[in-house]
């Protein structure tokens, strides 16, 4: 997780973002999708400008379409943000940075509880 | 700092025009628009796209993606500076030209337009509520979701026809639904989509409503000659019906069609406002091909030099 991001599997699943005390943003990608490339920069900065607020996590669908299947994942980039091992948030197709944010707004700022 | 020119939009018009005003010195900045999964992104319509046969210098093809990335490469080299957002307002009614990404004022001598075209989507109210559910705006992106389903691609263009021949990777049929009873794709993928044993067409049908609540269970298909609606047990429906020009941030400034294509001076850039010039698809709606939109680019570049240098001499 050299870029902040935590690379998640089957195994590592539910354990990471149920484990967590802080929201963790899930992105469900693959190789083959444009959108998801062009996010991925993004979800980068998010994962370093928001450390301590919120984790950012990421699964490939192609190696894992089980779980993208539990979470009825059909169009990626889908993300999706856990907070207390919950989904709270689902959030299809590529967006930019300020909405993203925008959209994270409601899950930041909660670290101190 | 005023800037010599200020290039909106990213897909091949955009970026030929930065590789040619950036080797001409022009130090532009091209604000490239912002993530999404419809065709109004960085890189333009190509970005959703698989395989590019037709653009020259690539016998053997090349990802739509990777050509765009090799696009914004070369005009980087040259030192076009990118600005990853999307343009809020503008004001062309005077020297220098302005130009907002929200709060912040970016000015240039010179405009080019570039901003391209986006997807028509089937309006209905359903819509939303499906979006990543089943219905679909990006083949590439989704298809594989979709292994050994059945599903449907609604258009007869080019592009309907390529979304639905990468679908059938995957789903077991792919029923194209065209409103008329021949397509106006080109002749080669007319064959391609007719010779596939997994594509089926549903002619003279428009899709009226889509069913279920929190994933696509199927589409309500309406005969254009006798009106009657049936319904197409689908698990997925990929949209590819056409596309409308971005011009919302030029109305009322910039000449245009009533289809909203901004109007160019014959064989040239130029727009009725001296000093902003336009290229790609969304001053063409007859070619819209990578390629002629990389020529207008061109194009504009040129005109938006010349014009500079004949305003500063003038």
């Amino acid at each position: 997780m050299a870029d902040g991001i935590i690379t998640l599997t089957t195994s590592t699943f539910d354990e990471t973002v149920q484990s967590s005390d802080q929201p963790v943003i899930v992105d469900f990608w693959a190789e083959w999708c444009g959108p998801c490339k062009m996010i991925a920069p993004i979800l980068s900065e998010l994962a370093t400008e928001l450390a301590g607020q919120l984790k950012v996590a990421k699964l490939n669908v192609d190696d894992h379409p089980d779980l993208a299947m539990r979470f009825n994942v059909m169009s990626i980039p889908t993300l999706l943000v856990f907070d207390g091992g919950e989904v709270r948030k689902r959030l299809v197709g590529a967006k930019g940075k300020g909405q993203l944010l925008q959209e994270l707004g409601e899950f930041l700022g909660t670290s101190s509880r | 700092m005023t800037r010599d020119i200020i290039i909106i939009g990213s897909g091949p018009a955009g970026l030929t025009a930065a590789i040619y005003t950036a080797r001409a010195n022009l130090a532009p900045l091209v604000i490239e628009g912002e993530p999404s999964s419809t065709s109004d992104q960085p890189g333009g319509q190509l970005m959703l796209t698989t395989e590019v046969e037709n653009f020259p210098g690539f016998p053997d093809g090349i990802m739509g993606p990777e050509l765009m990335m090799k696009f914004r490469e070369q005009a980087a080299r040259f030192g076009a500076e990118f600005l990853t957002a999307k343009v809020t307002k503008v004001d062309f009614s005077e020297r220098p030209f302005k130009v907002w990404v929200r709060d912040d004022l970016y000015t240039a001598d010179a405009i080019i337009v570039s901003t391209g075209a986006q997807s028509i989507m089937l309006g209905l109210e359903a819509e939303q509520r499906l979006l990543g559910h089943g219905l679909s705006t990006c083949a590439t992106c989704d298809g594989f979701f979709f292994r050994g389903h059945e599903i449907a691609v609604v258009g007869g263009g080019d592009s309907a026809m390529e979304e639905a021949l990468f679908l059938t990777k995957f789903a077991t049929k792919v029923t194209i639904i065209h409103r008329r009873d021949a397509l106006r794709a080109s002749k080669i993928m007319q064959e391609r989509a007719m010779a596939n044993e997994r594509i089926a067409f549903r002619w003279n049908g428009v899709v009226a409503d889509l069913v279920g609540t929190d994933k696509l269970e199927g589409v309500v298909v309406q005969d254009t000659v006798t009106g009657e609606r049936e319904t197409l047990p689908v698990t997925g429906l990929f949209v590819a019906i056409g596309h409308r020009p971005n011009t919302d941030l030029f109305q009322g400034v910039l000449d245009m069609e009533d289809t909203g294509y901004l109007m160019t001076k014959s064989g040239s850039s130029y727009t009725n406002v001296d000093g902003v010039f336009a290229c790609g698809d969304v001053q063409d709606h007859t070619y819209r091909q990578a390629i002629t939109a990389a020529g207008s680019g061109c194009m504009a570049a040129i005109d938006a030099e010349r014009w500079l240098e004949a305003t500063r001499h003038a």
